[in-house]
């Protein structure tokens, strides 16, 4: 009898207790890892408090006294101020990204649907194409569409950061994975049969369903939109500082060598990053979550 | 017997409605993207470094790609820096970031391990992917400063633990050359891709994990699977998808790679170890008020086009769906036997 409970009972400790050594190694790399991702932007906070000459001096893991000081320097200093001006940059990254992402999100969707749901003579085809198109860099276009869009006057204006939008191919390839995978399309079926219009089941019902993969893109798009700096800069080729984004203007504290304050460098920074990183704290659950199935299962 | 309404649904054809949802797509795509793309093409073959306006045929492709007297010498020079520079920067920030992403989105996902605080980790590993691109460069600038007597967090924090010798008489330090050198910049490029994506990774291949039926993962464990049998029969094969959509992505964001060498360089000048083909099209095209230089930033644009064509349809080629291929070869077969028997029987089918 005791010999058999030693059969049966050595394997399941093992077992478990190799589980605890891995989960306990794991968490360990874990911690790291998280210090790494960090360091960086808890460095960027504790020197924006910073003096210039406390910076120079010595690193510090602690915050300095000079915030005010340092914001004192951004509002009034000459050289901050030609290049520097955070709340207009909030307003206007925040207009063109806000208005990109939603055009972006409900198009894809629209397309991945039609070509998911329909069928149609150039169904493959369309697809085939879309998926050639999902290849071509931005900087391969970058110089036809530039000069395409200063003979249309639209240079300087917000509107070709926007309204190419809506042509996304990489979101509508991922949409089209995600619908394969889990929108059946009995319940078009089903809808069709209660009445629905073709437009309103997509709105109704195919976009509650593809929420995850839409909470996912929308995130996708916005980051992407809010971050980027190539677009802008080769569009917005001659504006005043007051319209321009705020990756512009970031990348302007590193083209002047008359800033010389590090302090209020890198509180410059830090009010560029800083609100999306509050804005990502409170959605972060939602992103993460995001990725789960929904809908009906087979 | 089909009933009346039964019969009329199998008559409406829909097809128009696939149409009306594709096109606004078409549209856009057409007249932002299509044209300005056909454009670059035309602009690749004018331009002779004078005049932007006059046709040289396929003189700019000659130049960035052969070389030829000294000028041409040294665009084409350029040219194979700049690729050669996008290749190593690629290629040191992708392989770090699928190992890491990989083994944290199966580590994650998988269910019988005990890790408090997962939610955590993850919310924080994808936290620098939304940071902006262009400010992270100019922080890395500032954190690597390799000023002697002001020297940045890097090399100050290297001093504190020895690797860099700091002079107290002189108070100068020994620095690194973290902007300035050839391979410490390209390092901390790498780093910093590899910091920014490998949580955006991680997230879409968890997402994909948990698109696998979770019913596989019970019978596996049922049937007393290692962890590691688990990732490569179940995790890895269904995975594909996603894993091509990812190698995709992330090879042509990596030719695109812009920003931050771009950005990753004090004074005026970009740094020419880092210097990318992306970088190296935006200079040519904002030379060309002074030196006419649209021509080759067109022609350049254009083989980077080439360039990416041939490393997506390779990807597409490496990681496509094999059971697919097999289940439409063996559809095509029988479709084919079906014919031949309804000819035999004198072209009526049975």
């Amino acid at each position: 009898m005791s010999k058999m409970k030693s059969v049966y009972g050595e394997p399941k400790d093992n077992y478990s207790s190799k589980l605890k050594i891995k989960s306990t190694i794991l968490f360990v790399w874990f911690v790291i890892l998280t210090l790494i991702c960090l360091l960086p932007i808890y460095i960027l906070i504790i020197n924006a408090t910073r003096d210039h000459s406390e910076i120079a001096n010595s690193l510090s893991f602690i915050p300095g006294s000079s915030l005010g000081k340092n914001f004192n320097t951004i509002a009034t200093n000459g050289n901050f101020k030609l290049s520097y001006d955070a709340l207009n940059g909030y307003k206007n990254s925040l207009i063109i990204t806000v208005s990109s992402t939603f055009l972006t999100v409900f198009f894809s969707a629209m397309t991945a649907y039609g070509i998911h749901v329909y069928d149609f003579k150039l169904k493959e085809i369309s697809y085939t194409v879309i998926l050639l198109v999902m290849m071509v860099p931005v900087q391969v276009t970058s110089a036809g569409f530039v000069s395409f869009m200063a003979d249309l006057k639209l240079t300087n204006t917000y509107i070709p950061l926007i309204l190419p939008a809506i042509a996304a191919p990489s979101v509508v390839y991922f949409m089209r994975s995600y619908m394969k995978s889990s929108f059946p399309l009995e319940i078009v079926e089903a809808a069709r049969i209660d009445g629905c219009n073709e437009f309103r089941t997509f709105v109704s019902i195919a976009i509650p369903m593809m929420k995850p993969a839409i909470a996912v893109q929308a995130i996708f798009a916005f980051i992407a939109s809010w971050n980027n700096f190539y677009t802008p800069s080769m569009i917005l080729i001659n504006v005043k500082l007051k319209q321009k984004t705020l990756p512009m203007m970031v990348s302007a504290l590193q083209a002047s060598d008359k800033l010389n304050d590090f302090g209020a460098v890198y509180l410059a920074i830090a009010l560029a990053i800083i609100p999306i990183i509050i804005a990502y704290v409170f959605l972060s659950r939602f992103i993460i979550a995001g990725v789960a199935l929904g809908g009906v299962k087979e | 017997m089909a009933s009346a309404a039964q019969r009329r649904i199998k008559s409406i054809s829909y097809a128009k409605y696939g149409y009306m949802f594709i096109l606004p797509f078409f549209i856009v795509y057409f007249f932002f993207q299509l044209y300005p793309l056909l454009n670059t093409f035309i602009v690749s073959f004018h331009g002779n470094g004078l005049n932007v306006d006059d046709f040289v045929g396929f003189e700019n492709y000659k130049t960035i790609l052969f070389g030829g007297d000294r000028r041409a010498n040294a665009i084409h020079e350029t040219f194979v820096t700049s690729l050669k520079n996008t290749i190593i920067l690629w290629v040191g920030n992708f392989i770090p970031q699928l190992a890491l992403s990989l083994s944290l989105a199966v580590w994650f996902t998988e269910a019988n391990l005990k890790i408090p605080g997962k939610g955590f980790f993850k919310v924080v590993m994808y936290l620098p992917n939304i940071i902006t691109a262009a400010s992270v460069a100019v922080l890395f600038l500032q954190l690597c400063g390799q000023s002697e007597t002001n020297p940045g967090f890097l090399n100050q924090f290297l001093s504190k633990i020895g690797v860099v010798d700091y002079d107290a008489t002189s108070k100068k330090y020994d620095v690194i050359p973290f902007i300035e050198g050839v391979w410490q910049p390209r390092g901390v490029i790498m780093f910093i891709q590899t910091w920014m994506w490998f949580g955006n990774t991680m997230i879409m291949l968890m997402s994909g994990i948990q698109g696998i039926n979770p019913s596989l993962f019970e019978a596996a464990s049922i049937d007393g699977a290692s962890s590691g049998q688990v990732f490569r029969k179940i995790t890895l094969p269904l995975l594909t998808p996603i894993m091509a959509y990812t190698l995709v992505t992330s090879m042509i964001g990596g030719l695109q790679m812009f920003d931050i060498p771009f950005l990753y360089h004090r004074g005026t000048a970009v740094n020419e170890d880092v210097q990318t083909i992306a970088v190296m099209i935006y200079e040519y095209f904002h030379a060309q008020l002074e030196q006419s230089k649209m021509g080759l930033a067109g022609a350049a644009s254009v083989l980077l086009f080439f360039i990416t064509l041939v490393l997506g349809c390779i990807s597409f080629y490496l990681t496509r769906d094999k059971d697919e291929i097999a289940k439409k070869k063996q559809r095509k077969k029988i479709a084919k036997q079906l014919k031949q028997e309804s000819k035999q029987f004198g072209g009526f089918s049975v």
